[in-house]
């Protein structure tokens, strides 16, 4: 296995995509000559110039707006926004702006920008660096949400998501920045939005979720193996538009459903997804249930973050549970 | 409008054609006052009437690729860049044929044929959007304008934007059209320090306190300030002090306003100094008469399209979530 590393496939589709189309621009704070504060994005800048690689104040709402602004008048910015909670600033921009103008012009023009932004606990960051915003934007026509799970993943969704012509919020999860990995696939080198994914085929189970979630779905399901459970695992890759169809025909497949969030269960994608599935494929289903967080904000104590996070164990164990197997695993999984 | 050399001072024939701009705006206004009291227009309307001679006089400075944002207050903005008054008042109207398709209404037009990225219903968007625009400006030799009233110098857009087009020399101009009145409250009791001209100092930005009511100050202030940003050296503020004849929306008469100040400004209406300057300067009183004559004509026409326009189907399965 050639290692990509996840950091590195984000840089190099960002560098490819440049390379091909000048209108492609990345700013953001400490992006261009510091290389960006998890180390994403070095060289960039020195390859492609100050002028399309730009490091900018800390003002979110004017790097938001900076970005819908261009989109409109010809570039196709890649912006980030450093961690996700930050996402609570630019809201204006990419929820009454940028989100709304196809279809309020009357079709005159797409917005394809990108907002990318690491996301997710596990890192010790404490209650502000560590949240998932997916869900913050989840009910915006007009927008879509991006979640690779793997660096294949992550280098062929962000290429789709800046080619795509609408604007995408782009979630990076923290915990798997220095993940490594194949390289994508052919035909994989460019991934369409709003199409999901089976990660891993089985018939007993779907687990479905999206970013670290389905790195943490197959572990269990490994585990699950040695406990006579066969998981499949649906990489939901987009959480808006979501992959219902997918997942329905994977329930049609195994019958049960488990949705696994980083997040709390009210307000999530993982209910709306449940609520679709209900809807369209009630005959199919056999179970269904998500995991989810605590209804808190993410706590910092290591004891405390570890409890909070649905990771790889808590997965299994839930399976588990919900299936009336014995809570003494055939197969213990180190935390995830 | 667009094509006026920026290098010149324009002529009395320019001043002309901003004039006849300026009354179509103001013919424009008075007939959507009109047609919301009729119950034709729904919602809610910000009319910006009196406030004509800002958006004209910086846009006869404009090319007609350059960009503008304009606020919730847009119409004047819209028609100032060019927009068409028909396609404009279908809009309104919320018929097919509306420069949106009926979809925008009065505070969110959009019309990127005319260079106008949008109008904004939040307070403040317009300067964002603008700051972004410049970005690409930038590439292509243009420029960005952002119309913004003295409310949004309040809100962190307008700092936050000054600051980022400040250190990034971006093309802009941002164009404050200070009314008094931020929504029913007077500027001065929620501005501190009531200089929004002086704001531009903290961001080492230039800035002018203009007339908004003469079009000749604001035409010349703009030519200064769009000169700066094609030639590259950074953005400018423009505070255009200035009056809006109507309340601030639909439901406000605007009572809180003392009547002799109302009377000072209406008789600093922008369309009599125009007028009056346009006679000094040597324009024919009939020719005058005659443009008069000729916005009317252009008007009603407009309106009278617009208004047998049918509405947009429900049932026309066009519309899409998604650019593709």
């Amino acid at each position: 296995m050639s290692a990509l590393e996840f950091r590195t496939a984000v840089r190099d589709a960002i560098a490819e995509e440049m390379a091909r189309d000048e209108s492609v621009v990345f700013f953001g704070e400490d992006v261009g000559a510091p290389g960006g504060v998890f180390m994403v994005t070095p060289g960039l800048q020195e390859r492609f110039g100050a002028e399309r690689v730009i490091d900018t104040p800390i003002s979110e709402m004017a790097l938001a707006g900076a970005a819908f602004g261009a989109a409109v008048a010809g570039l196709r910015p890649i912006i980030e926004i450093m961690f996700g909670d930050f996402m609570a600033l630019p809201m204006d921009s990419l929820v009454n702006q940028a989100a709304k103008f196809w279809y309020v012009s009357g079709e005159q023009a797409g917005v394809p920008l990108v907002v990318r932004s690491a996301v997710g606990g596990g890192g010790r960051f404490g209650a502000m660096h560590s949240q998932i915003h997916a869900t913050w934007y989840q009910g915006i026509p007009g927008l879509k949400i991006a979640f690779p799970s793997s660096p294949a993943e992550a280098k062929g969704l962000l290429k789709g998501a800046i080619r795509d012509d609408n604007p995408v919020i782009f979630l990076e999860h923290k915990r798997l920045y220095s993940a490594k990995g194949p390289e994508p696939e052919p035909g994989q080198e460019v991934i369409e939005l709003g199409v999901a994914a089976v990660a891993r085929a089985g018939s007993d189970l779907t687990v479905a979720s999206a970013g670290k979630g389905v790195a943490d779905a197959l572990v269990a399901a490994e585990a699950l193996q040695k406990d006579g459970v066969d998981v499949e695992v649906v990489d939901l890759r987009t959480l808006r538009p979501l992959d219902v169809d997918c997942v329905l025909q994977s329930v049609a497949r195994t019958n049960r459903l488990l949705a696994v969030e980083e997040g709390p269960r009210t307000g999530g994608w993982a209910a709306g997804l449940l609520g679709a599935v209900a809807e369209a494929g009630l005959h199919d289903i056999d179970d269904a249930w998500i995991l989810a967080t605590a209804e808190t904000p993410v706590p910092y104590a290591p004891t405390l973050e570890d409890a909070f996070i649905p990771g790889a164990e808590a997965i299994a164990a839930s399976v588990r549970e919900r299936l009336g197997l014995p809570a003494s695993p055939a197969s213990a999984i180190a935390r995830a | 409008m667009a094509g006026t050399q920026s290098a010149q001072t324009p002529s009395t024939a320019a001043y002309v054609r901003g004039y006849e701009r300026m009354l179509l705006i103001r013919g424009f206004e008075h007939e959507m006052h009109r047609l919301f009291l009729r119950g034709e227009i729904h919602g809610t309307t910000h009319l910006s009437a009196g406030q004509e001679a800002v958006p004209v006089g910086v846009c006869s400075q404009l090319q007609a690729d350059d960009y503008v944002a304009g606020t919730y207050r847009g119409h004047g903005h819209a028609l100032a860049k060019g927009t068409d008054p028909e396609a404009l008042a279908a809009e309104m109207l919320g018929r097919s044929i509306g420069v949106c398709g009926g979809r925008a209404g009065s505070m969110n037009v959009i019309d990127l044929e005319h260079g106008l990225v949008g109008c904004f219903g939040i307070v403040g968007g317009s300067i964002a959007a603008a700051t972004g625009a410049a970005l690409a400006a930038r590439r292509q030799g243009r420029v960005a304008v952002a119309f913004f009233g003295d409310g949004a110098t309040n809100q962190g857009y307008f700092h936050e934007c000054l600051n980022f087009a400040a250190v990034l020399a971006l093309p802009a101009v941002f164009v404050c059209e200070n009314n008094l009145y931020g929504e029913f409250t007077p500027m001065g009791q929620v501005t501190a320090g009531a200089d929004i001209a002086g704001r531009a100092g903290a961001y080492g930005l230039p800035a002018a306190v203009v007339d908004g009511n003469d079009l000749w100050a604001v035409t010349e202030a703009g030519r200064e300030a769009v000169a700066r940003a094609r030639a590259g050296e950074g953005p400018t503020l423009l505070e255009c002090q200035t009056y809006r004849h109507y309340g601030h929306s639909k439901s406000d008469p605007a009572k809180y306003r003392p009547p002799e100040e109302v009377k000072h400004w209406m008789a600093r209406d922008p369309l009599r100094i125009a007028r009056e300057r346009l006679l000094e300067h040597g324009a024919a009183q009939d020719h005058l008469e005659a443009v008069e004559g000729e916005v009317r004509v252009r008007l009603e026409r407009a309106i009278e399209a617009a208004r047998e326009a049918p509405f947009p189907d429900p049932d026309e399965p066009r519309a899409t979530e998604f650019a593709a």
